[in-house]
């Protein structure tokens, strides 16, 4: 009966979880890109933009979406389409820093506790411990209040404070890279410690490492607009996507209420595409992870 | 399994200590407690408080000092509305447990019926769909999925049907002046209870449904089917019973998550939480406010990991020793 069931059920199985990667893979690739559009187009405001960038026009006022202003304009007759790309500089700008940053933190904190182990190791564990205990966002905008809020200082405290996933991460790869047969191997012909890591653990770590960017990226577009929305973040007269949300909050029920919709739109569209690229990664470098969903989920 | 959870229990006191020290020491060089003094400009007074509240001392005595007035009982005085800073605390804690509790119980029930329902369906339509709201429910700014909620279900149906007052109101937790009524509560719970928790609800069923797949596809499931035990059965008496262990670790990981959330929320929907007190003594420097709120928040989600540790035993009694 068992048997039975198993050959009548398995050709519709494989069909659709050939379906199924097929469609990641597919949404990875539309992922990707969907990223390079918005990255040209942000970076490539100057070309792009319909408006030259803070082009005030107070006799227009605010209008609503029509051919000639995509988006509409805001209070001051800005082209709220022009102002978004250039706000999308900001935001990209400052998410792909702390993804680099904190992914190198923590890759680093990660093989040393992985594979010195020891005291190194504990001392590690403990202070993730401690991230865990404290809310992220209360400890950023704690931070922030104090050191200022430069795009700077932002990328330092998202960056300082961010590190401790793909800590753990890759002391669990590490853990288990340090057990493997090459390794020893590497180590019996006399190899220094600083040579292994460098040429045997971190080549292994790639997928893990580009992976965590991909993630890290998502979790810190969400997180600067979140801060920025709640006044720590980037300050005006510079524009984020989370600063211009922040503007707009005031305007529900208002017949303005449009500007509130396009800037979470960026944001939205943003960190799916750069999830979808993250799960892309992680299908293509282990197809045995198979059913799961991306796991930008370390703030907020 | 008790002696589990206590050794936890252990080991997070000293994390517990140590992390509100670097908090008390970063707070302490970050803000000034007398700024409102200082636009006075009368040396004298500035010299007294100084003393008074011990600030010519050392960071560690200072610390200690504050750690052991915060135990007897006496957590000083808010520098921002110079009242006594545990009411404060007290009476945002009792509001924002209102909403973290509605909004634990929505989360996790509608967590595990997705769940449930993706995973007995896998790779159906219904099952697509559901993993593709989880992906938009996971890349939404939950201030943003807020302020949007308001437009479309309090604003706009208002607007539309010429009502007095929206459906679903979106300031605060109870209406001024009235004696509250459930109806009124529900009513200004719905729209914060969904803005908390959209991305836990997106989370939490993919574990859900992860684990209960793990179950489904157990032997002693292939072994209730094949003594003929309804299929309805067999889902909620033998694979939903087995898959509570993971989700209930997660829950208890994503407990820090919750209070970011709880500060986006209260501060999208006006309520008079912990969230906004945090927020507004940030933005007023107010340490005396900031370092028992930390150590609050710290202690509550330790307890919270401890409970997970202990429902979980209860839920899979082979974890018990």
């Amino acid at each position: 009966m068992i048997e039975i069931n198993a050959v009548a059920k398995s050709p519709s199985n494989g069909r659709s979880k050939f379906l199924q990667r097929f469609i990641r893979h597919r949404l990875a690739l539309l992922g990707g890109l969907v990223l390079l559009v918005l990255f040209v187009a942000c970076f490539g405001a100057p070309i792009f933009a319909p408006f030259p960038k803070n082009q005030q026009d107070l006799l227009l006022g605010p209008l609503p979406p029509s051919l000639e202003h995509l988006l509409g304009t805001d209070d001051l007759g800005r082209d709220y389409f022009t102002e978004i790309l250039y706000a999308g500089q900001i935001s990209l700008l400052l998410a792909l820093s702390v993804a680099l940053v904190s992914t190198a933190i923590g890759v680093l904190v990660g093989v040393l506790a992985g594979y010195k182990g020891g005291w190194v190791d504990n001392v590690f564990m403990r202070i993730t411990d401690l991230f865990l205990v404290v809310p992220a966002i209360a400890l950023l905008a704690l931070a922030l209040q104090g050191l200022g809020h430069s795009p700077f200082s932002i990328v330092v405290v998202l960056s300082l404070l961010g590190w401790t996933y793909i800590a753990r991460v890759v002391r669990g790869q590490v853990l288990s890279l340090r057990e493997r047969e090459f390794i020893d191997a590497a180590r019996v012909i006399g190899a220094k410690d600083r040579h292994i890591i460098w040429t045997h653990v971190l080549p292994n770590l790639g997928g893990v490492i580009a992976v965590n960017v991909a993630l890290a990226v998502a979790s810190a577009i969400i997180v600067e607009s979140t801060l920025s929305f709640l006044g720590f973040g980037v300050q005006p007269p510079e524009t984020s996507w989370g600063n211009m949300l922040s503007q707009a909050s005031g305007l529900i029920g208002t017949s303005k209420v449009y500007l509130l919709y396009f800037p979470g739109l960026f944001i939205l569209i943003a960190v799916l595409a750069v999830n979808f690229v993250g799960d892309g990664l992680r299908d293509a470098l282990d197809p045995r992870s198979g059913s799961g969903n991306s796991q930008g989920r370390k703030h907020r | 399994m008790f002696a589990y959870a206590f050794r936890r229990l252990l080991y997070s006191l000293p994390v517990l200590v140590f992390g509100s020290f670097l908090l008390f020491w970063s707070v302490r060089t970050t803000f000034d407690p007398l700024t409102k003094l200082r636009t006075i400009r009368d040396p004298e007074v500035i010299i007294r408080e100084t003393q008074r509240l011990g600030l010519d001392q050392g960071i560690p005595v200072q610390y200690w000092r504050w750690l052991s007035g915060f135990v007897t009982g006496d957590w000083g005085v808010s520098s921002r509305t110079s009242g006594s800073v545990r009411p404060m605390i007290e009476s945002a804690l009792s509001v924002t447990l209102e909403l973290l509790l509605w909004g634990l119980l929505f989360a996790v029930v509608l967590a595990v019926i997705l769940g449930v329902w993706s995973a007995v369906r896998q790779y159906s339509i219904s099952d697509y769909a559901l993993t593709g709201v989880s992906y938009v429910g996971l890349a939404l700014p939950a201030f943003w999925f807020g302020l949007i909620l308001i437009q479309v279900l309090a604003v706009w149906p208002q607007q539309l049907f010429g009502w007095d007052e929206p459906l679903f109101f979106f300031i605060g937790l109870t209406s001024a002046g009235e004696e509250p009524t459930f109806i009124d509560t529900a009513r200004h719970l719905v729209l914060p209870v969904l803005t908390l928790t959209v991305g836990l609800v997106a989370t939490w069923s993919r574990f859900a449904r992860a684990s209960m797949l793990d179950a489904l596809s157990s032997d002693y499931v292939r072994t209730a089917r094949a003594k003929g035990v309804p299929r309805r059965q067999v889902v909620i008496n033998h694979a939903l019973r087995n898959s509570w262990g993971p989700l209930v670790t997660v829950v208890s990981i994503d407990a820090a998550l919750l209070v970011g959330g709880l500060l986006v929320t209260e501060q999208v929907f006006s309520i008079p939480g912990m969230g906004r007190l945090f927020l507004d003594s940030l933005l007023a420097g107010d340490a005396f406010v900031l370092l028992p709120w930390m150590l609050i928040i710290g202690i509550a989600v330790i307890v919270l990991n401890l409970v997970a540790d202990i429902a979980y035993g209860l839920l899979d009694p082979r974890v018990r020793v």
